[in-house]
């Protein structure tokens, strides 16, 4: 659905790195871990293009005013890296942004048996706090978080606070581990122990670290993608990637708007 | 007053207002239903057809630039026989015209294809794309010297009953030569302009942003170079023409009825606001009736120069 909405709180987590909340109609309430939003920064031509961003969080929260009905909000977590998200960087309280959401195909939550692993790279978690969410009293949850360094490792305590095991790596050492964060978590895959699956968001060169630990130790592995896209509903056909089963006589191309942003790292080519 | 008449006529294809949705910016219909009311506007044109699906591009494929967007999808379609058995079924449950663009390699492939959709009644007329930028065998050379779009919209004619459009590329030295080779050819109507060429480069990697390296422009920034050959095509033929090229609100749409235009195509506007076209209808309708027009044909190639 496509909505007008007030801008609650945009706050500088991290350098460069931002958490927005805004207000949502109730319907919001019912979007899956995994979806996404895409964000009219502004009412102009420049920048052109909506901005898609992976869905941090949902929640209703009860009215200040007896009798009056309970307020829906989402959250969406930003590193400014270009014209649209500096545009949205200077956003205060009070002000408003169209929003199309929610779209895409999230993430399949499984089997609560199972134990379940996350990976984020950088501003690649920001679709796993709302997994998370939707995972923890289910499942045992296991949240594997990395970064560059120590300014990109973001909201840990709120992954804290929902009851989730968190391990930080830096590939410069300034906080947690050194080193990347899928050699942390291939030691905790190869643990004998329950069965596992991962789900991962994070920059290409880790999801394919990820799917390649994914398929040498048989572990069912769930992957968000991030891609460039004009439309958000697979009408623009600029964020595709090749699925697995892809030859130039065969295309095999899937919307990461649409079939994705959340793939089984088996559905996909990775060459 | 009474509510303004915005209907218009293109080759026997009756439209309720003069807004179409332009080739490969609304997908087959389907994807926008949930944003825009299909009812509301003057017809949907699907993305490029070929014979066989087809893979497009490698990606990048899409490059925002300053008010405007690059593209070089490299015309990724499903091919006829899956357009026949997934997406007909949903258009016929919209009561808008269906007009399906597609294109070929060859003369023959564009007659097969012609003759094909000839033969489906949801299909209301076809849109022959003769000019896109991206693919290097096929479409170009068609789109860009007469002779050679004249023989492939003569093989389409002689394929079909139906109306036809030719969607003309502003990438010539003179599109007046190309409209006249098409109108030769007893094409119905002319739809113009499809992308400008153009490219974008990163500073930093010293290296196109595309991987196709060029694309096509589209968005506001095409519009004036648009407005310009609709004018100079509109007066030069008598079939009707179809205006494309960055139209975002009712007033732009407006701008190029002055011009010449008898309908309009709307295209990146869907990607950012997808009920654009029902929105931009609406505006024009405003506009007649706050400037006590009657009906909308009067505007057509009403430029006073």
């Amino acid at each position: 659905m496509q909505f007008k909405a007030t801008i609650i709180a945009n706050q500088e987590v991290s350098p460069g790195y931002f958490r927005m909340r805004i207000t949502a109609p109730p319907e919001l309430a019912g979007a899956q871990p995994g979806q996404f939003v895409m964000v009219r920064v502004r009412d102009a031509i420049d920048p052109l293009l909506r901005r898609p961003f992976g869905i941090f969080d949902v929640g209703t929260v009860p009215s200040e005013y007896p009798g009056c009905s309970s307020a829906t909000y989402l959250e969406m977590l930003y590193k400014v890296v270009g014209k649209g998200t500096e545009a949205l960087s200077t956003y205060h309280h009070g002000d408003h942004v169209d929003i199309i959401a929610p779209l895409g195909t999230g993430f399949d939550l499984g089997d609560p048996e199972e134990e379940k692993i996350l990976v984020g790279g950088g501003i690649g978690i920001a679709p796993l706090y709302y997994l998370a969410k939707a995972l923890v009293g289910r499942s045992r949850v296991r949240f594997f978080l990395g970064g560059r360094t120590r300014d990109d490792i973001l909201c840990v305590t709120e992954f804290e606070r929902l009851g989730v095991e968190t391990y930080v790596s830096t590939d410069d050492g300034t906080l947690g581990d050194r080193g990347l964060v899928t050699e942390v978590m291939e030691r905790h895959i190869r643990e004998e122990g329950r069965k596992k699956t991962i789900y991962a968001c994070g920059p290409m060169p880790m999801l394919k670290a990820v799917a390649g630990i994914a398929r040498q130790t048989g572990t069912p592995c769930q992957v968000s993608l991030e891609a460039y896209m004009a439309c958000g509903m697979g009408a623009c056909l600029g964020c595709v990637v090749k699925g697995r089963d892809h030859g130039d006589e065969t295309p095999d191309y899937r919307c990461v708007c649409k079939d994705g942003p959340v793939f089984a790292f088996d559905q996909l080519m990775w060459v | 007053m009474n509510r303004p008449d915005l209907s218009v006529e293109i080759a026997g294809i009756k439209l309720r207002n003069p807004v179409m949705t332009a080739s490969g910016t609304f997908g087959y219909g389907e994807e926008f239903a949930a944003y825009v009311n299909l009812e509301k506007i003057g017809a949907i044109i699907t993305k490029g057809l070929s014979l066989k699906p087809k893979a497009g591009n490698p990606t990048p494929r899409i490059q925002e630039t300053t008010g405007g967007m690059l593209n070089a999808i490299g015309l990724q379609n499903v091919g006829i026989d899956a357009f026949i058995e997934k997406k007909v079924p949903f258009l016929r449950t919209v009561n808008t015209p269906a007009i399906v663009n597609f294109f070929g390699n060859t003369v023959e492939e564009y007659a097969e294809l012609a003759e094909r959709l000839d033969k489906i009644p949801e299909v209301a007329g076809m849109e022959i794309n003769i000019s896109c930028p991206n693919v290097k065998h096929g479409g170009i050379v068609f789109g860009t010297e007469p002779k050679a779009a004249y023989s492939v919209v003569k093989a389409v004619r002689e394929a079909t009953i139906k109306p036809v459009i030719v969607k003309l590329s502003p990438n010539v030295t003179d599109i007046v030569e190309m409209a006249w080779a098409c109108a030769d050819a007893e094409a119905d109507a002319l739809s113009l302009i499809n992308t400008l060429t153009g490219m974008a480069i990163d500073l930093k990697s010293r290296r196109p942003i595309l991987a196709n390296v060029t694309g096509g422009l589209s968005g506001p920034a095409v519009k004036p170079v648009a407005l310009r050959m609709v004018w100079q095509v509109a007066k030069a033929v008598k079939i009707p023409v179809i205006g494309i090229g960055g139209i975002m609100s009712g007033t732009d749409a407006l701008e190029f009825m002055l011009a010449g235009a008898t309908a309009v195509q709307v295209g990146t506007a869907n990607f950012l606001d997808p009920a654009a076209s029902e929105r931009i209808a609406a505006e024009m309708e405003r506009y007649l009736v706050s400037n006590e027009i009657a009906d909308v044909k009067e505007l057509i190639g009403a430029l006073q120069v």
